[in-house]
């Protein structure tokens, strides 16, 4: 095992913790719809949010980071070049996230000046941490993107994915550097805050799960390499030629000229395209292997990824996408729920695979099965479509009578808020999100059980 | 399309489908083509978002009158600038309502506002949109009887700074410890973006909004 596996190893766990945060938070987050007094000028929603919405965007980013420090070694045959330096910025990033969060949950916010925005809270949705954090965490890219390139260049070698990779790690980078923006006109702030926000997950983001897809497909379903780059080549045309401009669907209302009305839709509207070419590549693999693999778990969850992400990114997002509806469901619980499931199904699913090709090699099982992961794989799916249902039911609630009847004054959002269909929506959200948390403790305990036991279990001869 | 293997591929459109530099090529192309058009779009966006633009006026907008009516040549509703109606009885300048809507946006970061309300649409949705907020008849009608003050921009101020004391329902909102400083430029910051021209979003908005 390289060295660099070990510390992917790490990340993997500070993944998984920060899961389990993210989860803790946003059921507290569903708690305050049902219960608004709740911690009340104590420990108020908004606290909780920027918990809950951070800690999705570090664990999975960790999660990322993890994987490539996976693969990096083995795709190049090479230990990965400066791995004090990939060691010591993952402690820095640990300290960075525990500090942020302790700064949260016990100051939380601050006066109307700088200090405020270097060290309490910046206030912008994703981007709260305060501006000395986000250097912490532009410095874990860089070094990040060194260790990348430089062990390209020592191991005298580069292949299509390595490159799409490299290229990726550039907007990576250059587009956080807008998490240090302070602008006084909310119309440019809000302008850059997207290439941030859509850039890094509906581009950047897309890409480099693509890459890490691309190499788990060689590893666990055994795909040639020339298929393999012909479709993350394909993606990233797909990807990129819809996503540059699809950015348009966020410059409908934010002060934007009218013509984004017309782009934003129709580029955006192309987006579920290269989803659903993973679909039908899935489809492919899975028969052409007629569902046979040393890793179940991983087979299973790489395949989920490619659907959830269509339906999820591609069908819930296309559902809203057009301006003419956006102009209603814009800022509803609706596009809570195509966040839940696109966050899901384009990362989520494709993490938790990752997770498990690596319990495999580490616990050096020739077969990969059981009945745990089964039972976190059915409460973790279940749990997110019954999350996104009972959420659609609410924002559709809102979008009518909050939006389209109501014309989204204080009075229309509280008539909205306590129509039955938004509050059935918010305690089926709540129960489906404790479905949710129990699947994750039980993935949780089915990657850390001892191998052996589930190795022996799934030792089982197949069919010939 | 190709084998398990890869190998046997079918050419088309002029090039080998299953080679995967026929792919690479499509993809660096269509990628810089996309990235100049968006730089190209950018730019002229920014003669419509910056202060003073064609859709995001100047922040002595504050000493105006401001309503938001449906444009039938645009089919939206779009903000009406109208006679002088100064935002606290004191006409400003131009400077001095910049330092106003700096200090209210340092407010809207440093209290995490976005983080239950959303801007444009933008944000959290536990907290209504603020984006036409300054013309929302629950000021007059609720606000200024609760709190006994006389304008709305008192009303605005007073609920900001003590908003635990003034529920409308169960969803209250905390106290966050606004000056009387602060909670004037939040609210000089939410008159001035009831002016952005927002493509018609929200769309209905309340009648006193409907006001010239």
């Amino acid at each position: 095992m390289y060295r660099s596996q070990k510390l992917s190893l790490r990340y993997y766990t500070a993944a998984v913790t920060l899961f389990g945060v993210m989860i803790l938070f946003g059921l507290l987050s569903a708690l305050y719809y049902l219960y608004p007094s709740m911690l009340f000028n104590v420990f108020n929603f908004s606290t909780s949010k920027i918990l809950h919405i951070d800690t999705l965007v570090l664990w999975l980013l960790m999660a990322f980071l993890g994987a490539v420090y996976w693969y990096l070694p083995k795709e190049l045959e090479h230990e990965v070049v400066g791995m004090w330096l990939a060691e010591l910025t993952f402690w820095v990033f640990c300290a960075v996230i525990a500090v942020v969060a302790v700064v949260f949950i016990f100051v939380q916010y601050g006066p109307a000046n700088d200090f405020t925005l270097w060290f309490i809270n910046q206030g912008r949705k994703y981007v709260e941490a305060p501006r000395w954090a986000t250097i912490g965490v532009v410095a874990v890219m860089l070094a990040f993107a060194y260790n990348v390139i430089a062990t390209c260049v020592k191991a005298r070698k580069m292949t299509g994915i390595m490159w799409v990779l490299a290229l990726d790690l550039i907007p990576l980078v250059v587009v956080y550097l807008d998490a240090f923006s302070y602008d006084r006109n909310m119309s440019t702030d809000l302008y850059w805050w997207w290439w941030l926000v859509h850039m890094w997950v509906e581009s950047t983001w897309e890409v480099l799960i693509g890459c890490i897809m691309a190499l788990v497909l060689m590893d666990v379903m055994g795909t040639s390499r020339r298929i393999v780059e012909a479709w993350l080549y394909i993606e990233v045309m797909l990807v990129l030629g819809a996503g540059i401009l699809g950015l348009g669907h966020h410059y409908f209302w934010i002060g934007t000229p009218q013509y984004w009305l017309s782009i934003g839709g129709f580029f955006s509207a192309l987006e579920p395209l290269p989803l659903l070419g993973m679909v039908v590549h899935a489809i492919y693999d899975a028969g052409s292997h007629r569902l046979k693999t040393t890793n179940r778990p991983a087979f299973f969850w790489i395949t989920t990824e490619a659907f959830l992400n269509f339906i999820g990114a591609g069908i819930w997002g296309f559902m809203m996408t057009l301006p003419q509806i956006n102009l209603f469901t814009h800022g509803t619980q609706w596009t809570v729920s195509h966040g839940h499931f696109a966050f899901y199904g384009a990362y989520v699913c494709g993490v938790i695979a990752v997770f498990y090709v690596a319990k495999q090699k580490t616990s050096r099982a020739g077969m990969l099965d059981g009945r745990a992961w089964k039972w976190s794989y059915a409460l973790l799916n279940i749990g997110m479509v019954g999350m996104v249902m009972g959420l659609l039911l609410a924002g559709m609630a809102q979008a009518f009578f909050g939006r389209a009847i109501g014309g989204s004054t204080l009075m229309a959002f509280t008539t909205a808020s306590e129509n039955p269909w938004f509050v059935s929506g918010m305690y089926a959200r709540m129960l489906f999100g404790l479905l949710f948390a129990a699947g994750y403790v039980v993935l949780v305990y089915d990657l850390l059980t001892s191998p052996k036991r589930v190795a022996t279990l799934a030792m089982q001869p197949e069919p010939a | 399309m190709t084998n398990e293997n890869g190998d046997t591929a079918r050419a088309g459109l002029g090039g080998d489908l299953a080679d995967p530099i026929f792919w690479r090529a499509g993809a660096i192309s269509t990628t810089v083509v996309m990235l100049i058009i968006l730089a190209f779009l950018t730019a002229d966006s920014y003669r419509y978002i910056s202060v003073g633009g064609i859709n995001v006026p100047k922040y002595d907008v504050i000493n105006q009158h401001i309503g938001y009516q449906f444009d039938w040549s645009r089919h939206a509703d779009v903000p009406v600038i109208g006679s002088s109606e100064p935002l606290f009885g004191n006409t400003v300048t131009e400077a001095q309502a910049a330092e106003l809507i700096r200090k209210g946006k340092l407010v809207i970061q440093s209290r995490a506002c976005m983080d239950c309300h959303t801007f444009f649409g933008n944000g959290a949705y536990y907290g209504p949109d603020l984006t036409k907020s300054w013309l929302d008849p629950a000021w007059e009608q609720i606000w200024i009887p609760m709190t006994g003050k006389a304008t709305r921009e008192d009303a605005m101020v007073e609920f900001l700074m003590h908003p635990d004391q003034y529920p409308t329902w169960n969803r209250r909102m905390p106290n966050l410890h606004l000056t009387e400083d602060e909670a004037h430029a939040t609210v000089a910051y939410l008159k001035w973006m009831s002016a952005i021209d927002t493509n018609g979003f929200p769309a209905n908005f309340g009648p006193a909004g409907k006001q010239p």
